[in-house]
């Protein structure tokens, strides 16, 4: 088979302790690949937070959520570890050899000797908004993104929400479809001012319609949506025609696919043990947030202290008989060389 | 101390003290409420504290700012009374608070 990407060490998750797991698996000369769900490294810090102080980093008495993502990739550098973004893991099956092939929701196939699962409160997924009935047309005429605009041709198009998404989308899809409805609760945005405007302006022009409201109800058959019920606005309750809806309600935390992995689970946490942070499964590892147990704190330094030790746990599972050789990046030669710091 | 009351979805009551200055959030996750999951512990990055201030206490409690009407635009089923539980600091003023707990956050 082509296209299969080969790594030592396959990290599910670029958050921080996936990305610092780089780095003590680089000490012990493991390559690594990273696979996560958003478009860029950080997880929770970088999407959620990233402008946030954190105070129990040890050595940083303030760090903002991206410095210390920042930080992180700078350290891990010399590694060079390979990133993949925007995918999800979907499946995971175990190679006669006692490697792992993983395959992602987009079907690249990747196999790795260990797979460390650093996924934290799980992968970010998108909300689904408060409609009764809406799970019926995902993927038919709902959709959470936009992968394709022709997709959108020709349709009566309802956006709902009142971010850049929401704005970007109505703004592009405007001139591809029959007709472009926004709606959002209220009619102050957090989108960029100049995307509200325009859209403002093509309201004028009636070239779409903003609506200040929530949608409360779909209509349509088989999947087929035919209108759309938006409550709550100055004009009472208007049911608007709607062939294709977008709905950018921001993005929630899910465990996913991993969940069917056949994991010892603890309350929706990977049970793990604490001498090398393994799964019930042998050679799948889970660090950091989304590991349980007796004891676990949900902390950044939790999960650096985990990725030392499973560190070494995997090294023995890629590199079976080898004397591994503790050492210190202080006095070690041959570690600095690998940090690229030596003479 | 000042008592705050959470009601349940399922109508349960919830009667704790609060320290003056802690987030009603934290209050509700000391005690277990069910249906407050304060995924990003309190940042204002996640919509998922979100609770309905009783109408008797609306006025005390105040309007929620930008940045937390703009996360609630992610809440499930907002109202006027809603707010983020994160964003309310107790003070005095707040003592006999009841917030209820929507069906489910997002």
């Amino acid at each position: 088979m082509t296209g299969i990407i080969s790594t030592d060490v396959l990290i599910v998750g670029a958050g921080p302790v996936g990305l610092f797991a780089v780095f003590e698996l680089g000490l012990l000369d493991l390559k690594c690949h990273l696979i996560d769900i958003l478009d860029k490294p950080g997880g929770q810090c970088a999407e959620l937070y990233p402008e946030k102080p954190i105070y129990d980093i040890p050595g940083w008495p303030s760090i903002s959520a991206q410095g210390l993502v920042d930080k992180l990739l700078e350290q891990i550098a010399p590694f060079k570890p390979e990133f993949t973004y925007n995918r999800m893991v979907s499946s995971l099956e175990r190679l006669e050899d006692g490697g792992f092939r993983v395959v992602t929701d987009e079907n690249e196939v990747f196999e790795a000797k260990v797979v460390v699962i650093a996924a934290g409160g799980g992968s970010f997924q998108p909300k689904r908004p408060p409609i009764p009935g809406i799970e019926a047309y995902e993927g038919k005429s709902v959709f959470y993104s936009v992968r394709r605009m022709e997709d959108f041709r020709g349709h009566d198009l309802v956006i709902v929400g009142g971010g850049d998404s929401a704005l970007d989308w109505t703004l592009n899809l405007q001139p591809v479809a029959k007709s472009v409805t926004l709606v959002h609760r209220r009619p102050e945005f957090r989108a960029a001012p100049d995307s509200v405007n325009k859209m403002y302006a093509m309201q004028e022009m009636k070239e779409l319609e903003f609506r200040v409201g929530q949608v409360t109800e779909l209509k349509g058959a088989d999947g087929q949506l035919s209108s759309a019920t938006i409550k709550g606005g100055p004009d009472g309750d208007i049911e608007v025609p709607c062939t294709r809806m977008l709905p950018f309600f921001g993005l929630t935390m899910k465990l996913g696919p991993v969940a069917e992995w056949g994991l010892n689970l603890h309350e929706n946490l990977i049970a793990v043990d604490t001498e090398k942070f393994q799964t019930s499964a042998p050679g799948i590892f889970a660090v950091g947030d989304i590991n349980w147990y007796p004891g676990k704190l949900k902390l950044i330094l939790s999960g650096f202290h985990e990725v030392a030790l499973m560190a070494q746990a995997a090294k023995r599972i890629v590199s079976p008989g080898e004397r591994i050789v503790f050492q210190y990046t202080t006095s070690s030669t041959s570690l600095q060389k690998k940090l690229g710091v030596s003479e | 101390m000042t008592k705050l009351t959470f009601i349940a979805h399922d109508g349960t009551h919830f009667d704790v003290d609060a320290e003056n200055g802690s987030t009603v959030m934290e209050n509700a996750i000391r005690n277990a409420v069910p249906g407050i999951e304060a995924e990003c512990g309190g940042a204002c990055a996640c919509a998922t504290c979100h609770v309905y201030v009783d109408e008797a206490w609306t006025a005390e409690v105040g309007e929620p700012e930008a940045m937390e009407e703009d996360m609630l635009d992610f809440a499930y089923d907002v109202q006027p009374n809603s707010r983020l539980s994160c964003q309310i600091k107790v003070r005095d003023a707040l003592d006999g608070l009841v917030v209820r707990v929507p069906e489910r956050q997002g």
